[in-house]
């Protein structure tokens, strides 16, 4: 009797969120396994044709979405070292002894408030017309032009927008990391004479790994995964020079219409996510410092 | 000397914050400004404070609309997140047995999931669930309200789970022994004590929902519906050129999010902190 009441209850607590998890996040991706095994428009009345792993076949030898694969990874590079070193930056100065630390912080922070897609349309202006402005009034005009017409600097600025949005989100991790090293630790440097490099670099760093680690990951997943600012900053111009693979994807299926091919590309999307970030959290895992 | 040097480099600092914050300085500025002003000197202040743009902006945004789809869906949506997951997973640590373990363990392991894999999927079954059995979830913000549900699930138990391990078990043993039933016992005693994670799932939510594009992009297509990530959207779809009245828009979009920055400071930085931690 007790036990059925036991039962009762459990179900009454979690099915709720199991039922609603299940079907907008299992089911999709178990079916979208399956879709990524066919060839279709996204016509529901238009057949389905099985085509085993042609898809998968056909991905690796599509330059379009080998391109932005490489944007991808070229970006999250550049974007994942700027983000870090400038949120650890900017957390070792506000935790410091200035007396505006906390207005700091305040206004560091701010930007990652606000979402992508908006952030991208404030800088596409900068970069378009601020730049070409400011280009014509001092003359610079190697230096400060649209710089969303051309490829590589479109691509600067996306890791440009990329770092400012994120930078003060990690610099709030790396904040807590810094306070909670232990004082005497840093007494006893201090004490042995230690100047600021080697505290910084045999002290510092291994104290806060455990900071590291989960800011490499953040950054890491959310560079990997870019969208809103890919679409409202450059939109993939010029000419898919900055395309990410999300947004490969999205045009693939939305745009393009196929549904199947798209899938397979969304899979192989996952398993490049899932692969870097276990990979990252491993690693770092592995030179954090046991207290 | 050395006051005037500190003095320095406190000064700097600011500098430094400020021009970090450069590009809302040029929306701000930029917004009051009529397109020939704009064209004149992007960089310089506006010569008069009008509000007009801001009204044409509002007028054509439908502003105060999307504003209203934006409230309803993010509160909405978090108060059923922070009720279901928090019941759930108070239900998974206090019943430690296989089923509760694998539950746990799939929450966690579809965090990495790209919502790119799964959008095509989703509108499938959504499309499915619409034509077969009637329910209107696609084009309602009642249907965006249950994806977002599912969406915030797994992260929203993740950081109950981890949080309810660590409060004893003794106080809910007295209650039961008293004669509460499990949902007493959960609503005056649990939940309440659960509020600092509450508070963090809340920043964490508010924050990814208020700005979410893709998502309401695929499921809503009526213009009455738009929440105000779509109506910037479609804005700039418009309006690329009248770079004035685009300025006035991101501005109204901005405002809120600044007034509830500047509000919840406190909560939005301890809530972002605790959120990523635990990650």
């Amino acid at each position: 009797m007790k036990k059925r009441r036991d039962i009762a209850w459990y179900a009454l607590f979690v099915l709720p969120l199991v039922f609603v998890f299940t079907t907008v996040v299992i089911v999709p991706f178990i079916i979208g396994i399956g879709y990524s095994f066919v060839s279709w428009d996204g016509m529901s009345l238009n057949e389905k044709t099985f085509v085993g792993f042609d898809n998968y076949t056909r991905l690796f030898q599509d330059l379009r979405f080998l391109t932005s694969a490489g944007h991808t990874v070229l970006f999250t590079i550049f974007a994942v070292l700027l983000i870090n070193i400038l949120g650890l930056a900017f957390a070792f100065i506000v935790t410091g002894k200035l007396r505006v630390r906390n207005v700091a912080r305040t206004m560091l922070f701010m930007p990652y408030l606000i979402g992508g897609l908006i952030l991208g349309y404030i800088w596409k202006f900068i970069f378009t017309d601020v730049f070409k402005a400011i280009g014509e009034m001092t003359g610079c005009t190697s230096v400060f032009f649209s710089w969303l017409l051309d490829p590589k600097h479109a691509l600067f600025a996306m890791i440009i927008v990329t770092t400012w949005q994120m930078a003060g989100y990690i610099m709030i991790i790396y904040i807590n990391g810094i306070q909670a090293m232990p004082e005497d630790v840093l007494e006893a440097a201090k004490v042995d004479g230690a100047g600021f490099w080697p505290t910084l670099l045999r002290i510092k760093f291994p104290l806060i790994m455990p900071s590291f680690t989960i800011c490499l990951f953040l950054t890491l997943s959310n560079c990997f995964k870019i969208f809103d600012v890919n679409l409202s900053l450059t939109g993939g111009g010029p000419n898919n020079a900055t395309e990410m693979m999300a947004m490969n994807i999205y045009n693939e299926i939305f745009s393009l219409s196929n549904f199947g091919y798209g899938q397979a590309k969304a899979i192989i999307f996952f398993i490049a996510v899932a692969f870097l970030t276990l990979i990252q959290v491993s690693i770092t895992k592995r030179k954090e410092v046991e207290m | 000397m050395k006051k005037i040097s500190k003095l320095l480099i406190e000064f700097l600092a600011i500098i430094v914050c400020i021009c970090y914050l450069f590009p809302i300085y040029i929306v701000l500025t930029n917004s009051f400004k009529n397109r020939q002003e704009l064209y004149e000197n992007m960089l310089a202040l506006p010569q008069k404070l009008s509000f007009e743009f801001f009204r044409t902006a509002m007028e054509k945004m439908n502003f105060m609309k999307a504003f209203g789809n934006s409230l309803l869906v993010t509160v909405i949506s978090i108060a059923i997140i922070t009720v279901l997951a928090s019941m759930t997973a108070w239900m998974l640590v206090r019943t430690d047995n296989k089923l509760s373990r694998v539950l746990f363990m799939v929450f966690v392991a579809t965090l990495i999931i790209p919502f790119q894999t799964i959008m095509m999927p989703l509108m499938q079954v959504m499309g499915w669930v619409r034509d077969t059995l009637h329910i209107p979830i696609l084009n309602t913000l009642g249907g965006l309200i249950y994806m977002n549900v599912g969406f915030g699930a797994s992260m929203a138990v993740f950081l109950y789970h981890g949080f309810i391990k660590s409060i004893p078990i003794s106080l809910e043993e007295a209650a039961t022994i008293d004669g509460c039933n499990r949902f007493k016992v959960f609503w005056k005693i649990v939940f309440p004590m659960l509020k600092p994670t509450t508070v963090t799932v809340m920043i964490l939510d508010v924050i990814w929902i208020w700005n979410d594009y893709l998502l309401p992009s695929l499921v809503l297509s009526s213009k009455a519906l738009r929440t105000i990530p779509l109506s910037t959207a479609s804005f700039f779809g418009q309006f690329t050129i009248e770079w004035n009245l685009a300025m006035a828009g991101l501005m109204l979009t901005i405002i809120p999010v600044i007034l509830f920055y500047l509000a919840a400071q406190k909560y939005i930085v301890k809530g972002v902190a605790a959120g990523a931690v635990k990650q």
